[in-house]
């Protein structure tokens, strides 16, 4: 007879309890609340995909996925070239390097709320810096707490400023691990400086840059602290992206049934849109 | 066509690289450059390619100073230890690069790809990438790219080095025949003296950021001009030790000495280097007019055809190697016999000052 050894169990069972913890439970509650209404002293109504109908027949959501979208691509189309060139253009060797890199670090040191809380202070047009000098001496008529444009062109910004050093470092730490002889055929073969980008700096960059590019859509796809404290979704709901739509209805009007179907939906377009993007990344490297 | 180079020396902040060196190089051979990691083969091939301006001297090719020329301009080509390839182009147009350039017709560049892969094995591969090859395809695949431009002079910096051991072997028989015939002047560095005599053709000795003996590869083997050199072409190590002559005899220790021979018996009285070759020291005696040391044996390796023995004498480790099986304790005291007629005898500034009367 074969003897079964159960003991194996106790070795994968600290992997499954943080898991559980850590994942599974608290996305079973959110599973658990989309389905239901939620009432003060424990009550609870059965409302089976009602809330998933009703949030993917509702304009407002379409609203705020469109925003998230626009956002999201739109940081990724800046941040993504801008970080690719700044890291070219850093120094390789020298006593440069420690200076550009700490210089680049600076930006992800600061946490999000204090971000959102200087570029509010810095680009108010009656007391910023940023928003008198616009207003006052050039004369451009610049409020983001008015002017949607404005609102939409400061959040950019401040995101850029905020999360393009993250795409430096990551390529530039493709570019420095590509080895000299590469350089030094492309030297032989006489190729220009366009054709070593093209053909040597860029392709063996590809796995950094993958990596980039899905942290940076799954924390700009995901962002909340920054926008909410620079405008708090508005002027109106001009900047309301899908995480403040989303606390608005959780915490504001307490609907914890669609907040929840809300997240569910969210969280799957976030893992779709990554699955997708790294598996056409990677589909050549088995 | 020679490629040429007039007392060049490299040097980088504080570092010298390259002492003071010239060097002329002709097509139709093999140019070796043999020395030790970081001895500068690398630094002298990057001069001879254009990749690296000397701090002083002049690069002369074709009777032209081509001192500043870049690589491009100079119709060089050169493959390197790692495998350098474009990582996402196939093979095809890794190999077809160099030619589109060039400017090369469209037509006239599917022929040479086609002709260059076929020599080196890749036909069946060329619309892989080079991600998808094996290390030696991958060398294969960058030797395309050096054999099908055309090109006036080709480096190779130890191509080999990081193929396994088949691979080396199988490679290293084909590359003679790869470039016989194409009127280039092919430069080949190595660190393993084994690959120089195996090549044949010229051989530099490289050695601290000098060039120490140029000549035919034979012949720098035999006739070494000091003791760097002779160090620096033998494997396993060549036996460096101090002796005394006093007459005619030639005095090791107390108890090791020999009658001077060849042109060693007309030196002045003195101290002076020995160098010998492991081969000439063998653990049975088997001829005439052999030299018995006794010895404590500390290392063996025995790789079947071969048996090599590491032992101490009065503070010195010497090296045996005889063919064959050999069976050594390691701790024992053995006797080994020296000819002394393969003794090299440099003087005080390690310069060859006469030998035991054969060739080393």
């Amino acid at each position: 007879m074969k003897t079964i050894n159960q003991k194996g169990w106790f070795f994968v069972a600290p992997v499954v309890i943080l898991v559980a913890f850590n994942a599974l439970i608290p996305l079973m509650t959110v599973v658990n609340y989309s389905v239901q209404e939620t009432f003060g002293n424990n009550l609870f109504l059965w409302q089976g995909l009602d809330w998933f109908q009703n949030l993917l027949r509702s304009d407002r959501f379409y609203g705020a996925l469109g925003r998230q979208a626009l956002f999201t691509s739109t940081i990724l189309l800046i941040e993504i070239p801008l970080g690719v060139a700044i890291a070219l253009a850093m120094p390789r060797k020298g006593i440069w390097v420690p200076v550009c890199l700490v210089l680049m670090s600076l930006p992800l040191l600061i946490p999000w709320n204090v971000v959102g809380a200087m570029w509010n202070i810095f680009t108010l047009p009656d007391i910023g810096l940023a928003g008198y000098f616009l207003n006052s001496v050039l004369g451009i008529n610049y409020d983001m707490t008015q002017d949607p444009f404005a609102a939409w062109t400061t959040i950019i910004i401040m995101d850029v400023w905020h999360w393009t050093s993250l795409v430096v470092l990551l390529s530039y730490a493709g570019i420095i691990s590509i080895p000299d002889p590469y350089y030094q055929a492309a030297k032989i073969d006489g190729a220009s400086g366009w054709a070593v980008f093209w053909f040597i700096q860029l392709p063996k960059m590809k796995r950094v840059l993958t990596i980039a590019v899905l942290l940076r859509f799954m924390d700009s796809f995901n962002i909340y602290t920054e926008p909410f404290v620079l405008t708090g979704g508005g002027p109106g709901n001009a900047t309301t992206l899908l995480s403040i739509d989303l606390v608005k209805t959780a915490l504001g009007q307490f609907d914890l049934g669609p907040a929840a179907a809300m997240s569910l939906i969210y969280f799957a377009v976030t893992l779709l849109v990554s699955w997708i993007f790294y598996s056409y990344m990677t589909k050549d490297e088995e | 066509m020679v490629l040429e180079l007039r007392q060049i020396s490299k040097k980088v902040g504080q570092d010298t690289h390259l002492y003071p060196t010239s060097l002329r190089l002709e097509p139709g051979k093999f140019n070796i450059l043999l020395g030790a990691t970081n001895s500068g083969k690398t630094s002298l091939i990057k001069i001879l390619s254009g990749l690296e301006k000397p701090t002083t001297g002049e690069v002369w090719m074709d009777g032209e100073n081509v001192t500043g020329v870049t690589p491009q301009k100079r119709n060089i080509a050169l493959v390197h230890q790692f495998f350098v390839n474009y990582p996402h182009l196939n093979v095809f147009e890794n190999i077809a690069s160099p030619l589109r350039v060039a400017g090369v017709a469209k037509s006239e560049i599917s022929d040479r790809v086609k002709e260059a892969a076929d020599i080196l094995q890749l036909g069946p591969m060329l619309y892989r990438q080079p991600g998808e090859l094996s290390g030696g395809q991958q060398q294969r695949c960058a030797l395309a790219r050096a054999i099908v431009k055309e090109s006036k002079a080709i480096f190779l910096d130890e191509p080999l080095a990081n193929l396994d051991y088949k691979l080396r072997e199988e490679l290293r028989d084909q590359l003679p025949e790869l470039f016989a015939g194409r009127g280039a002047i092919v430069v080949y560095a190595t660190s393993e003296p084994s690959e120089a005599l195996l090549l044949g053709g010229n051989t530099a000795l490289v050695h601290a950021g000098k060039i120490t003996q140029f000549g035919e590869t034979t012949a720098v083997y035999r006739n070494p001009v000091d003791a760097i050199s002779a160090e620096v072409f033998s494997d396993p190590p060549i036996n460096v030790t101090n002796v005394t002559k006093t007459g005619n005899w030639i005095r090791l220790n107390d108890a090791v000495k020999w009658k001077a021979t060849g042109s060693s018996a007309d030196l002045a009285d003195g101290p002076y280097t020995i160098g010998i070759r492991p081969h000439f020291i063998k653990p049975e005696k088997d001829k005439k007019g052999l030299v018995e040391i006794l010895g404590k044996v500390e290392i063996t390796e025995l790789s079947g055809s071969e048996s090599v023995a590491h032992f101490q004498v009065s503070g010195n480790t010497w090296v045996s190697l005889d063919s064959g099986v050999h069976p050594y304790q390691i701790g024992e005291e053995h006797l080994f016999y020296m000819d002394p007629t393969a003794c090299f005898y440099f003087d005080a500034d390690g310069k060859l000052a006469a030998t035991g009367g054969t060739d080393g």
